[in-house]
C-alpha cells in the first residue's frame, strides 16, 4: 500500500470510481434526454417526420447504443440508491463497499437478459430467425 | 508502509477560502435533498419507461406515431411522461450545474456555461410540456 498518495481520504478506492462513473453516466444520459425530447417533439410536426426519425432507433448500431444507454441509466439508478443509503442509513457508510459489489451484481443480473431482449430483433435480422 | 513520518489517520486541510459574508442561503441544501428525492422517484419512472419502450413486446421496433398516440390517449401515461420530463430535466440540470461549478475555474466561463445550460433546460422542459399537452392524434 506504499503507493497510496499521502493525505487522501478518498482517492483511488471504490468510492472514487463509482463517483466518476456516476458523473459520466449522468452527463451522457442528460444529453440523450435533450435529444429524446426533441425527437419526440416531432409528433407535433407530422406522423411521417416522427416515424422517419424513430426508424434510426431501430437500426443495428443505434440499437446497440440503446443497450449502452440502458446500462448507463441502470448504473446511475443503482449507484444513486447506494448514495442515498450511505447518506441516510445509519449503517450505510460502513457497508458502502459491500453495496458497491451488490449494485454491480444487480446490474449484471438485469443487463444480461435486458441486452438479449433489446438486441433480439437486430440479431434475428442480421443472422436469421432463431425460432 | 510509506516512508512518510506522518502516522495515524489522514486529515483534510482547513478550507482556504475566506469565510462567507452576507446572506446565507439554504439553496445548496435543498438542491442536495432534491437530487435524492427526485432520484428515488425517477428510478421507478425511468426504469419502467425503459422496460416498456425497449424490452417488452418487441421493444423499440414497435414504436411509431400510432404507438405514441395510443399511449397519450391515456391521462395516466401523460402524467407519467410529464413527471418524468420535469424531474429528469431538473435532476440533470442540477447535476450539470454541480459539474460546471466543479471544473470551470474562471468566473466568466462558469457563468456562461451555466447560462447555456439553463436556457437549454428551460427550452427542453417547455417544449416537452407543450408537446404532451397539445398532442393531436389526427395531425397530418
Amino acid at each position: 500500500m506504499a503507493t497510496l498518495p499521502v493525505g487522501t481520504l478518498y482517492r483511488g478506492g471504490e468510492g472514487m470510481w463509482t463517483w466518476v462513473l456516476h458523473r459520466i453516466t449522468g452527463v451522457a444520459v442528460f444529453f440523450f434526454l435533450i435529444v429524446h425530447v426533441l425527437d419526440t417533439a416531432l409528433v407535433r410536426v407530422s406522423p411521417e417526420a416522427y416515424d422517419l426519425v424513430i426508424a434510426t432507433y431501430k437500426t443495428p448500431i443505434v440499437n446497440l447504443l440503446e443497450v449502452g444507454l440502458v446500462g448507463a441509466v441502470l448504473y446511475h439508478a443503482l449507484n444513486g440508491l447506494r448514495v442515498i443509503l450511505v447518506d441516510f442509513w445509519s449503517r450505510g457508510p460502513r457497508y458502502q463497499r459491500q453495496m458497491t459489489w451488490a449494485i454491480g451484481a444487480v446490474w449484471i443480473v438485469l443487463m444480461v437478459p435486458g441486452t438479449f431482449f433489446m438486441l433480439k430483433h437486430t440479431i434475428e435480422a442480421m443472422f436469421g430467425s432463431t425460432s | 508502509m510509506s516512508t512518510t513520518a506522518q502516522p495515524g489517520p489522514v486529515s483534510i486541510p482547513a478550507p482556504r477560502s475566506t469565510q462567507r459574508t452576507g446572506q446565507r442561503s439554504n439553496f445548496e441544501l435543498y438542491s442536495w435533498l432534491f437530487m435524492r428525492i427526485s432520484g428515488i422517484v425517477l428510478v421507478f419512472l425511468v426504469l419502467a419507461h425503459l422496460v416498456i419502450m425497449n424490452i417488452l413486446d418487441g421493444g423499440v421496433q414497435r414504436i411509431n406515431f400510432a404507438f405514441v398516440a395510443g399511449r397519450w390517449s391515456s391521462p395516466f401515461w401523460q402524467v407519467w411522461d410529464l413527471m418524468m420530463l420535469w424531474l429528469a430535466m431538473l435532476h440533470g440540470t442540477n447535476g450539470l450545474r454541480t459539474i460546471i461549478n466543479d471544473y470551470a475555474e474562471r468566473d466568466q466561463t462558469r457563468f456562461w456555461l451555466k447560462m447555456i445550460l439553463y436556457v437549454a433546460a428551460a427550452f427542453t422542459i417547455i417544449l416537452g410540456t407543450l408537446v404532451i399537452f397539445t398532442f393531436d392524434p389526427n395531425i397530418g
